[in-house]
């Protein structure tokens, strides 16, 4: 592995560059002079990725366990831990679009632009009032099988109107703004390992708050394939001997801001080595068994990737992740809504067969949310504007597919016009600590004893 | 009793630190000759500096044009790091950076690189003034008018916006003296303010409009009259709990922990007697013990690549920056929202690896190629090469050691001759990435 390292650092700084360039809106630079060749492989540049990606597949193809270190390979060896997966959806998702009652007449009056019509989505068969929103056919096709629980109206009383402040309740499980540390964090705190950052991973440019611990380490990347560290002009046995320095580096400082930093480097170089077999996988769109959207978006490669170190038996148990789409949709409501839940449910389906493709669907249930739902009542820009009870899912070929809490209609809504809540969230966290995680949410989420927990499982 | 005064040894470390947290680091020598003025000289060197100059090569962009801040994107924050790279006041810049983050506007919701630079232009020019009348001039600045909707506020339907943020995030604190009612009275007296759209320009004219204005009788803090704009900001500065939130807040930027009580409380004295003038409070800070016995901070990502360029005495001449900024948590002109940039959670392992590519880049251009160059084979000299490389930065004991060791591994894999020939290339190449990431260099 050590020799064949370098070409995948190689692959993927190009990869990587090619990224950031499209990024900046200049389109894709030519190979950089600089960017060193190995000496004497006599490769150029078509067989070299072409070989690069073989390798990537043989890879793929290695008994799992003998790339990784020792830590990680302890915490894979041991029994399979259940798994979370936690999608975010931003904006505050109007859930009155999300599970519409077509033939209300106060929706219809609430919503005289918006209302969509009962011929547009699938009926909801647990609630016939209701109809999935036309982009929401994916999870209607699973809910069909029973891997949908779907929260029609959760949230928490005295509700926030402020996307930062809601979302923050959300992500640290409280009602709290002073806490810091979230709500998966504090679990991995309790059961996780110190030498594991992959245990909570943030499939992002930066930490979901949620996964804040406040003594394990957790990872953040943007996608498994492009973890890598290259530097200029250094290649073969340096680049080795170069990333191997990166590890005591990192040890441990007396100055706490230091070691601060120390800890950052010794995480990433951590990161670096679990990561080694992913280093130019995403072009074959990581081994998947299932065809994922091709979109311009990352979240279908993120979710496809995520399988992948899934079924390599990497040591994950808690990852978040931001769902594409635009949900702050105070005008244009229709069209953004679409676009975001059209490639969020496709991706999310696509995932849900990959997992059951690869043997893996039993081991991990996805959460959706999202920071509250909107104002029943339309506004004057094809929009609406910030409500508090929302929507959220369960998907997972365990869950019990029943609806937790009902639909709590239009007819009683809050002093601003807002749906009430018909579960909370703590409650929801705490259910999922105990009966999907096996953990006493009592340490991990305040007041746990005070929330009704939903049956969850079936 | 005024605040304590750091009377250790001030030599090439101590001037350092200072230079990192009050600048943008040293260039070569810089810290030797700082080091040479003694604390109080090398303080007033910063804070009383003489005209502007800017020293090194012109900015321009990947495609050698000249910046253009206003028109094309990112621009306005490569214009923004040439100043922090080449400026020969550091600390106008470094101050500039702090207003930033303490009124933090976000082009994401102002639209406009013009306002912003405008505002940036304030935050450089009054940056160690008067805080009361700076925070004059963010009220009526146009950028922050369209940020939190001050031209929105009107005595017919007040906005809340800035009022709010006005008392919990710039003068008071969250909760800290003032009432939900407070924040409605303030709204009315911020009322008046509007623009005009431009289809080109987007916002123009901002004016007071005394149309809009509430002239109605407003009770805040207690305090009755027929407030207007300039009252509410001076109601804010007069605050029996504004010089300690100001003075913890400003403190925050320089130093990581907590100042003591003792050292709070003279602070505030300082600052109020001096007429809530910033620049006595910035020159205790820096003065004071605790910035140089106290522990390290880390640079925020825009600090540590400017520092980066401006030791490699390499000028802005590429877009990546602002790609790899964004990456490393700190997109200029975008703050994450209104309470600024979380200087507690800079390091994670996205934005440690950001700080590596960065660090990649910047070296690039003197990258070494191992055919060619000739350089001994002896990891001590190579070591000596790469701190010389990189200004001569102090180190710890520890990553001295730690890179020494590779060095000498790695020279120890060249068995045969032509590795022992291109070997030294390649790791004085390494030793550059080692050192320019190593922790001691992510902190100051």
């Amino acid at each position: 592995m050590a020799d064949s390292c370098h070409h995948c650092d190689e692959f993927s700084r190009a990869t990587l560059v090619r990224k950031a360039a499209a990024e900046a809106g200049r389109g894709l630079p030519a190979i950089e002079p600089g960017m060193p060749m190995p000496a004497g492989t006599g490769l150029d540049r078509r067989t070299f990725v072409t070989g690069t990606l073989g390798l990537a597949l043989s890879v793929y193809g290695l008994g799992k366990l003998g790339l990784f270190e020792e830590g990680i390979a302890q915490a894979a060896s041991g029994p399979a831990k259940p798994v979370l997966v936690s999608v975010f959806l931003p904006g505050g998702t109007d859930s009155l679009s999300v599970l519409y009652p077509a033939l209300d007449d106060t929706y219809r009056k609430l919503r005289p632009k918006l209302a969509l019509d009962a011929s547009a989505g699938p009926q909801f068969t647990e609630d016939t009032r209701l109809y999935w929103h036309p982009s929401l056919k994916p999870l209607a096709t699973l809910h069909g099988e029973k891997k949908v629980t779907v929260l029609p109206a959760v949230g928490y009383t005295h509700p926030d109107q402020s996307h930062f402040t809601s979302r923050h309740f959300w992500e640290v499980g409280a009602t709290d703004a002073r806490l810091a540390s979230g709500w998966m964090g504090r679990y991995l705190d309790r059961v996780g390992g110190k030498d594991n950052p992959l245990q909570g991973l943030s499939l992002d440019y930066q930490l979901q708050p949620s996964l804040a611990s406040t003594k394990v380490p957790v990872a953040s990347l943007a996608s498994p394939n492009d973890y890598t560290f290259w530097a200029p002009g250094v290649w073969g046995e340096v680049e080795d001997r170069m990333l191997a320095a990166l590890r005591p580096l990192g040890a441990r400082r007396s100055d706490p801001i230091l070691n601060q930093a120390a800890k950052a480097a010794a995480q990433s170089d951590r990161l670096r080595r679990q990561l080694v077999p992913f280093a130019a996988g995403s072009e074959k769109g990581f081994g998947s068994p299932v065809a994922y959207p091709d979109v311009d978006d990352g979240f279908p490669k993120q979710l496809a990737g995520l399988a992948a170190m899934l079924a390599a038996n990497l040591p994950l148990r808690c990852i978040a992740i931001t769902a594409p789409g635009a949900y702050d949709t105070h005008s244009e409501q229709p069209q953004a809504l679409a676009e975001g839940l059209d490639i969020t449910a496709r991706s999310l389906l696509a995932f849900q067969r990959d997992l059951e493709a690869r043997g893996l669907a039993d081991r991990v249930l996805t959460l959706v949310w999202s920071e509250f739902g909107r104002r029943a009542e339309e506004n004057g820009s094809d929009g609406t504007d910030h409500g508090a009870a929302g929507s959220a899912f369960l998907i997972g070929t365990r869950v019990r597919g029943q609806m937790i809490g009902e639909f709590p209609g239009l007819k009683n809504l809050d002093e601003d016009g807002n749906l009430r809540p018909t579960s909370d969230f703590r409650g929801l966290y705490s259910a999922l600590l105990e009966q999907w995680l096996g953990a006493d949410a009592g340490g991990i989420i305040p007041n746990a004893r005070s929330f009704a927990r939903p049956a969850l499982l079936a | 009793m005024p605040p304590p005064v750091y009377r250790g040894h001030f030599g090439k470390p101590q001037a350092e630190r200072l230079l990192w947290r009050a600048g943008f680091g040293p260039r070569p020598g810089e810290a030797e000759r700082l080091a040479r003025l003694g604390l109080d000289g090398a303080v007033r060197s910063l804070t009383h500096p003489k005209r502007e100059r800017l020293h090194g090569p012109r900015p321009h962009d990947g495609d050698g044009r000249s910046l253009a801040p206003y028109d094309r994107w990112g621009h306005d924050q490569l214009w923004w790091l040439d100043r922090m790279v080449r400026t020969s006041r550091p600390l106008a810049e470094r101050m500039a950076l702090v207003w930033h983050d303490w009124f933090a506007t976000s082009r994401e919701g102002v639209d406009s690189a013009r306002l912003m630079l405008r505002q940036n232009q304030l935050f450089r020019r009054q940056g160690l003034g008067s805080f009361a009348e700076m925070l004059a001039a963010v009220t009526k600045d146009p950028a922050m008018l369209i940020w939190l909707s001050g031209t929105e506020n009107t005595r017919w339907s007040p906005n809340e916006n800035y009022a709010r943020e006005l008392m919990e995030l710039f003068t008071l604190g969250a909760g800290r003296g003032y009432t939900e009612r407070d924040v409605r009275q303030q709204a009315r007296a911020l009322t008046g303010w509007r623009n005009d759209w431009s289809r080109n320009l987007g916002p123009v004219r901002f004016r007071f409009d005394k149309e809009r204005h509430d002239t109605g009788v407003k009770t805040i803090f207690g305090h009755r009259g027929r407030y207007d704009w300039r009252d509410s900001g001076r109601l804010c500065v007069h605050h029996r709990l504004h010089p300690s939130f100001f003075v913890t807040k400003l403190w925050s930027y320089f130093v990581p922990v907590p100042p003591k009580a003792s050292t709070k409380r003279s602070l505030e004295r300082l600052y109020v007697r001096s007429g809530h003038e910033i620049r006595p409070v910035v020159e205790a800070i820096l003065r004071h013990p605790a910035l140089y016995e106290g522990p390290r901070m880390v640079k925020p990502p825009v600090v540590y690549l400017a520092g980066l360029l401006r030791s490699l005495k390499r000028g802005v001449d590429t877009d990546s920056w602002t790609w790899l900024l964004s990456l490393a948590g700190q997109q200029l002109f975008y703050p994450p929202n209104v309470a600024g940039w979380d200087d507690t959670r800079w390091l994670d392992t996205a934005t440690y690896r950001a700080r590596w590519i960065i660090a990649s880049y910047a070296i690039r251009p003197h990258v070494l190629d191992s055919g060619k160059a000739k350089l001994p084979y002896d990891a001590n000299k190579l070591l000596h090469r790469a701190e010389a490389f990189l200004g001569e930065p102090s180190l710890t004991a520890h990553t001295h050691a730690e890179l020494k060791h590779f060095a000498k591994r790695a020279l120890s894999d060249a068995h045969s001759s032509w590795k022992k020939e291109q070997y030294p290339a390649l790791v004085e190449n390494a030793l550059r990435q080692l050192l320019a990431s190593s922790p001691d260099l992510q902190t100051c």
